[in-house]
């Protein structure tokens, strides 16, 4: 199965959504959130390099499985990891991470289930790879690598903690 | 592994147990939050079906169906004692009409949630039927347990009072020996089932029982409404016999040993007074974790899913 990224290159994408979450926050306290599974992943390399930008930053994780638009089509309710964000989220600046944007249902859900917790002045998005096909109207503002696929392929990430390597490969459709 | 229907502990797996042990923490966490509720089961409605008065597991059950978004419709049920066939027959026709997507049931008759369950499309879950099981209570008092003590196997819990009346000493004692949990009975003779414990012990006398050392003690609610009154010559008797005594208290606190109670607590009978500032009772807690033990059953179970369930017994 054709590897599209490798880990320099993943590490290189993550370098990418640093530098540009970096430029964005212009000196304010932002707040990090990744989404279980793997956008958390993402997440934690990138508050690593805010870290040693000295960007000011806190971080929390978001499970948005109750929040789905899906679960009454799944044949298995989802394994639930639960959220942790333990700062306030009124007023916050808020960037959403994630591994993968496709359909942009993630997202939704994420924005839901975020609201929940309080009203942040300010709501971003940054994503390792932006593969297309959005079904709402949703767009990153920091993106690590644009993937160009078809609308059946599939984009496997594996991420070193979750996975044990670093790899992202393209299967397509047959 | 999805499922329909919640009836009983019995016919769980071990991992199903842990698995929705897993699965209630993070619903837990919800609670600090200020927005407790969940879109889970938005536009779902869950149906109560109490035959039987019960406060706290109706009211448990409606706090957790409303924190998952769904609606809740409380069907007044005629508290006469009409035959099975009747029932189930008028109670599935009215279910039918009303398209519930979950049925909480509580009946004075042991299978009463079995033969609803096999009539409709329905996720049925057993809120205790007759001597039968309560496993939504079975599985609240294991993720309580589990709380404090993480590592189960091994552990001991003691379960007081008449055992064989009580569905909730059935399906906890079940739902504990899932986990590897030493169970033992403490009661009057004639209130201890000789069938059915294999493995546990039966202790008449509360001295014995201490001396086994168990890291809890389950105190069973004395159904002063049901027919327990007529086993003990008096309910002062009972506290001197079986009940904690705030002597026993100063014992259990010396030893560390937690206290349960499926509540409400009859005061001055399973416990004294002085039970409510006891720092090792679990018994508050219990309560909160019986909302989010039972927002776990509700999010697994699946409606309109799964083979027909068998009969099994407690």
């Amino acid at each position: 199965m054709p590897i599209v990224l490798d880990e320099a290159q993943i590490a290189e994408a993550v370098a990418s959504l640093a530098a540009q979450i970096k430029d964005a926050a212009r000196g304010e306290r932002i707040a990090i959130v990744g989404i279980r599974r793997r956008g958390d992943e993402v997440a934690d390399r990138v508050c690593r390099l805010l870290r040693e930008m000295g960007v000011d930053h806190v971080y929390g994780m978001l499970d948005i499985s109750l929040y789905r638009d899906d679960l009454a089509h799944l044949a298995e309710s989802p394994r639930l990891q639960g959220s942790e964000i333990s700062f306030p989220v009124e007023g916050a600046r808020i960037v959403i991470v994630d591994d993968v944007l496709f359909t942009g249902r993630t997202i939704r859900a994420a924005l839901d289930a975020l609201w929940d917790y309080g009203r942040p002045a300010k709501t971003e998005l940054a994503v390792l790879i932006d593969r297309g096909h959005r079904e709402l109207p949703i767009r990153p503002d920091f993106t690590g690598v644009n993937l160009k696929t078809a609308r059946m392929d599939h984009v496997l990430v594996r991420l070193k903690i979750t996975d044990g390597e670093d790899a992202v490969e393209l299967v397509e459709s047959s | 592994m999805a499922r329909k229907d919640f009836l009983d502990i019995a016919s769980l797996t071990r991992e199903e147990v842990e698995y929705l042990l897993e699965q209630a923490v993070p619903f837990k966490d919800l609670f600090t939050r200020s927005v407790k509720k969940v879109p889970a089961l938005k536009g779902k409605s869950v149906l109560m079906l109490f035959y039987e008065p019960s406060t706290r597991t109706h009211s448990s059950f409606e706090v957790a169906a409303k924190r998952m978004s769904a609606d809740v419709i409380d069907l007044d049920v005629p508290q006469s004692s009409v035959t099975k066939g009747e029932t189930v027959k008028d109670t599935v026709d009215t279910l039918q009409a009303m398209r519930a997507d979950y049925i909480v049931v509580r009946h004075e008759m042991s299978g009463m949630p079995l033969a609803i369950a096999r009539q409709t499309k329905a996720s049925v879950i057993n809120a205790g039927d007759g001597a039968h099981a309560h496993p939504t209570q079975g599985l609240l008092d294991a993720f309580t347990f589990k709380e404090v003590f993480p590592e189960t196997d091994g552990r001991k819990v003691l379960i007081v009072g008449d055992i064989l009346h009580s569905r909730v000493a059935r399906s906890t004692s079940m739902v504990m020996r899932k986990l590897g949990v030493e169970v033992a009975f403490l009661g009057p003779g004639s209130l201890v089932p000789r069938d059915g414990t294999e493995g546990m012990r039966r202790f008449t006398d509360y001295e014995e029982a201490m001396k086994w050392s168990p890291d809890v003690v389950y105190l069973l609610r004395v159904q002063m409404e049901r027919q327990d009154a007529q086993f003990f010559p008096s309910l002062g008797e009972y506290h001197r016999v079986y009940g904690v005594t705030q002597e026993r208290l100063e014992r259990l606190a010396d030893k560390g040993t937690y206290i349960m109670h499926p509540g409400p607590v009859n005061r001055g009978v399973e416990l004294c007074h002085e039970v409510m500032d006891y720092e090792r009772s679990l018994i508050n807690r219990q309560v909160e974790n019986g909302i989010a033990a039972r927002m776990a059953v509700l999010f697994w179970l699946k409606p309109g899913t799964g083979s027909e369930p068998p009969m099994t017994t407690e």
